[in-house]
């Protein structure tokens, strides 16, 4: 199982400046818990006590995962996880 | 002009709208420092809807003063919204053309009030945020510097001029020397630097605070977390006394608040900066007794209701 996660400008300080990185969990959830172990900090960005944070839009594919089974959306090999503010800010 | 009447005054173009909005007490948000007069100005009330009108007004009529706008040129300019709209609505009312570079993630009915006035929109990635617009469009410029006029809104002076010369005196006007505290946003940070600039000119200290999202990676649309974006070049570090972090959740959730306390739907960043100007005056409530503390409501929350997947075919 290989996944692919694109991570937005905001959040490579976390990643070394990556701009995508690999993992091999086998759901959104878990994915996120593995990248938390290579890159510290990454799942309180994006998750609170309550699940994905209210501003965070996580897309398997084209899909928003609030449309599929959430955090414990199934994925399969060769999915692409894209990260996404729910804004695009700069501009007061 | 008596001041009740300012807003029923007669005007001759839509550009003359702009500015002399409210000044709104927030009573009932403010109960938890009842010692201290907590006040949002409503930019709501310009004619695009938002405090941006006020700059992109002043950039092109200075521009337009000194020839920066030639015949036949097209405005362009990367921007998340309230701004596009600002020069969308004054474009048309000019008979000047205007493209706008903004992520593709800008909620639609963004893309739709600026397409609304005849604006052309140009995406660029939604994971590079604005910065990646502001790149996009440097890159177009660049490649045919006769055809456009781009007011850079980031390294405009002109921006940071319609606050000093209309926000910052308008406040004086309203509350007079009563002010204590002036609390609001960064973005572009043009409200922020021309504001504070005209009120540091009073004598009597008026303090000055600047409001940013806590993260980088943040949903308070129009704020900059300066530490990780481009920094503008209207910029002054040394105009804010101090800074305040807000996270997303307490902007949206006093975002919320003012809708159901105040009536008054305001967007995420208006929520961010009462937020903080609430916390300013609940400290001055405990160690001073007393203020009057001044914030900017940027825009309406109506602004970013974004339509379901099942009403694609809403329009605006």
């Amino acid at each position: 199982m290989n996944v692919t996660v694109r991570i937005p400008t905001p959040l490579r300080t976390l990643t070394a400046g990556q701009d995508e990185v690999a993992a091999t969990a086998g759901t959104v959830g878990a994915v996120i818990e593995e990248l938390e172990k290579s890159y510290p900090g990454l799942r309180d960005r994006l998750l609170d006590e309550k699940g994905v944070r209210r501003f965070v839009n996580i897309y398997v594919g084209e899909e928003d995962i609030r449309f599929l089974d959430g955090l414990k959306t199934e994925l399969k090999s060769g999915d692409a996880i894209t990260i996404v503010p729910a804004i695009a800010g700069g501009a007061a | 002009m008596r001041h009740s009447l300012v807003r029923s005054r007669r005007l001759g173009s839509v550009l003359d709208m702009v500015g002399q909005t409210p000044l709104l007490r927030l009573e009932r948000i403010g109960r938890s420092a009842p010692s201290v007069e907590l006040y949002a100005k409503l930019e709501f009330a310009n004619p695009g809807g938002s405090v941006k009108d006020r700059a992109a007004r002043q950039m092109i009529l200075d521009a337009m003063a000194d020839g920066r706008i030639r015949d036949g040129a097209t405005l362009i300019d990367s921007t998340s919204g309230n701004t596009g709209v600002a020069y969308s609505l004054f474009g048309a009312a000019l008979g000047l053309p205007v493209q706008l570079v903004m992520p593709s993630n800008v909620s639609k009915p963004r893309k739709d009030i600026a397409r609304a006035f005849g604006t052309e929109i140009i995406f660029s990635d939604p994971l590079e945020g604005s910065d990646g617009a502001i790149r996009l469009v440097r890159e177009i410029v660049a490649k045919d510097p006769d055809r456009y006029f781009y007011p850079d809104q980031y390294s405009n002076p002109s921006n940071p001029l319609a606050h000093y010369l209309g926000t910052g005196p308008e406040i004086l006007d309203a509350v007079g020397d009563r002010i204590t505290h002036f609390v609001t946003g960064l973005g572009t940070t043009g409200t922020m630097m021309g504001t504070t600039r005209r009120l540091r000119e009073q004598a009597r200290p008026i303090r000055c605070i600047a409001v940013e999202p806590a993260d980088a990676l943040h949903g308070l649309e129009g704020l900059k977390h300066l530490a990780s974006s481009l920094v503008p070049a209207i910029y002054d570090a040394s105009l804010p006394h101090e800074t305040h972090r807000v996270t997303t959740e307490d902007g949206w959730d006093m975002a919320d608040r003012l809708a159901r306390e105040e009536g008054l739907l305001v967007g995420h960043s208006s929520g961010a900066h009462v937020f903080a100007a609430l916390r300013v005056a609940e400290e001055l409530h405990r160690t001073q007794g007393g203020g009057c503390v001044v914030t900017i409501v940027c825009d309406r929350g109506d602004r970013y209701f974004a339509p379901m997947k099942w009403e694609k075919r809403y329009t605006w």
